[in-house]
């Protein structure tokens, strides 16, 4: 389980995250959802160390992430942030295979060499794996990206946005590829979503947060409802029912 | 692989012919002659084969050092002499001989490598304020950076009347070479081995910060033993040979468009291939104006400035 205690975050005067205090449910896939600027992204860095946070505290599994070594981490949990900028010239099955590199230090061994065929053939990626990321499409990238944090093979996988980039699709693909990994692999998936949507459709628990404050969270049948939506986006949306789901529909 | 002893065979058929050029008359025929208590065999010992190690060594080190840049600055046109490392080695240099001429030239490296890793650092600095981190801007930044060190080292080499000194730094040339002069450069071949054995937590560092914290690897340590080898690096040639422009450049680019980006796979070939450029290069240099040399810097500044000019303006397209 993750849990934060009094999480605060601030940029100059403005609290980004804001006496944050909440427990992920370990299982399962936990939505992040609010609208731009709740400290979404943010609070997803602080939990996974790649942010500092100015007071507070978060523990994975009872481990303290600020004084538990970063490779102890990385085999716990992992992240992968949006828009992720690449420079360097990598195939895809390097890029994947570097997701061993806390359990192999750069030494793959056969263990580790199942482990990438696995991810790569997971994420359907067999066809591309010998090409270079920068011959792909933003699609195709991001499954790359994904296919290295399933071959890092941490309990908590984290993901910022991960449907950017995505046409539908893929955008299903990805979210039935993470109930998948959770069911199969009992991995605990956490992502933020803008899409309320998906959020409502393939997430176990969704938090919702505004203004660097959580301001509700449960499942979709608790949140997904005209009065939450409202205090959360401060808009009229209507919820349906189809299918034992609940569609929420925003246009005007 | 094929293509890869091929590039050996290449740079060692390099290296052979670079022992038998020159104004001295050295030749199989020469060397095994008895005449003039084998004055052959004394130039190829004294001269030709500490110049051919020294070209081996500071072509190799060189271009290891521009990856290493190029993969912790993560721009593909930032080389030692685009960051202000080569600038900021050549006024240690002169610092130390100023105030401390009597040095060994190990403890004079030292202090230049210092100097390089300090100028090198706030380069790193002033990146973080540079918006966009536009592709091109970034090199410039260097750039001016550099000609600020540089016009500093200026004025005080012309205050103290070491303006020539200086000149003979900046301006690489092996023909200087000779047995006790370039032992420094396996410092290089160090810094080389260095950059294979961590070839793939730079490579990791390449890909981001982001990416190096979640895998578990500490992004400030790797950017430091990075800068470190950098710096010794550029700072060993420098006292070596003087610098020598746009090598570290060229060869790893050439390099990443043939093998991409993994440093465990491109570090032994852009080391063979650094070799391989300036051994031609001072081959040419050697042989256009015979009995006279170029010194190297002028001709990889020349085929060198060609390639970057090639590569800036191939991106362009590529963007548009």
């Amino acid at each position: 389980m993750i849990i934060t205690s009094g999480l605060k975050k601030y940029y100059g005067e403005t609290a980004v995250v804001d006496d944050v205090s909440i427990q992920l449910p370990a299982g399962g896939i936990t939505s992040i959802i609010g609208p731009n600027g709740a400290g979404k992204s943010t609070m997803l860095s602080i939990v996974s160390r790649l942010l500092g946070m100015d007071s507070g505290s978060v523990t994975i599994d009872g481990l303290d992430v600020s004084n538990t070594p970063s490779d102890v981490l990385a085999r716990r949990l992992s992240i992968l942030r949006q828009d992720n900028h690449m420079t360097a010239r990598l195939t895809v099955h390097d890029l994947v295979a570097f997701g061993r590199y806390p359990y192999s230090k750069g030494r793959l061994n056969i263990e580790d060499k199942a482990h990438i065929d696995q991810a790569i053939s997971y994420l359907n990626l067999d066809d591309l794996k010998n090409r270079f990321l920068d011959e792909l499409s933003g699609g195709q990238r991001q499954r790359a990206f994904v296919a290295m944090v399933i071959c890092q093979d941490t309990d908590y996988v984290l993901l910022d946005e991960p449907l950017n980039n995505l046409d539908m699709k893929h955008a299903m693909g990805m979210m039935k590829l993470m109930q998948k990994a959770c069911r199969e692999l009992g991995k605990t998936v956490v992502l933020v979503l803008h899409d309320i949507n998906f959020a409502s459709w393939y997430s176990n628990y969704i938090i919702a947060m505004k203004n660097g404050r959580v301001v509700r969270q449960g499942t979709p049948d608790e949140l997904i409802r005209p009065e939450a939506l409202k205090e959360i986006y401060d808009m009229d949306i209507n919820v349906h029912e189809i299918g034992g789901h609940r569609v929420s529909l925003f246009y005007d | 692989m094929r293509l890869f002893i091929l590039a050996i065979a290449v740079t060692l058929l390099l290296a052979v012919i670079s022992l038998f050029v020159g104004v001295s008359n050295v030749s199989l025929q020469t060397l095994f002659s008895s005449d003039a208590e084998g004055r052959a065999m004394q130039v190829l010992l004294v001269s030709r084969v500490p110049r051919t190690l020294a070209i081996l060594l500071a072509g190799s080190s060189l271009a290891i050092a521009g990856l290493v840049m190029q993969i912790i600055v993560r721009n593909r046109f930032v080389e030692p002499s685009t960051a202000g490392t080569t600038e900021s080695a050549s006024l240690g240099f002169l610092v130390v001989t100023l105030f401390a001429p009597g040095w060994p030239l190990i403890a004079k490296m030292v202090v230049a490598a210092a100097f390089a890793m300090a100028g090198t650092a706030l380069f790193l600095r002033i990146l973080r304020f540079v918006p966009l981190r536009d592709v091109l801007l970034v090199p410039l930044v260097g750039i001016m950076l550099g000609g600020i060190i540089g016009a500093i080292t200026s004025f005080f080499a012309y205050r103290f009347n070491l303006l020539p000194t200086l000149l003979a730094w900046n301006m690489g040339d092996f023909s200087g070479v000779l047995r006790g002069r370039y032992e420094l450069l396996w410092f290089g071949l160090a810094g080389t081995i260095l950059a294979y054995i961590a070839a793939d937590r730079f490579t990791v560092a390449g890909l981001g910060q982001d990416f190096t914290t979640n895998l578990g690897l500490n992004y400030k340590r790797v950017m430091t033993l990075g800068l470190l080898v950098v710096s010794v690096v550029s700072a060993v040639v420098l006292v070596s040979v003087g610098s020598i422009p746009f090598l570290g450049l060229i060869v790893p680019n050439v390099v990443s468009l043939m093998v991409g980006d993994n440093m465990r796979r491109t570090v032994p070939w852009v080391a063979v291939m650094g070799a391989a450029f300036v051994l031609a290069c001072d081959i040419v240099g050697r042989i256009v104006r015979y009995p006279y040399e170029i010194p190297i810097s002028v001709v990889v500044g020349v085929l060198g400035s060609g390639v970057f000019l090639y590569l800036l303006l191939r991106k362009r397209q590529n963007a548009a």
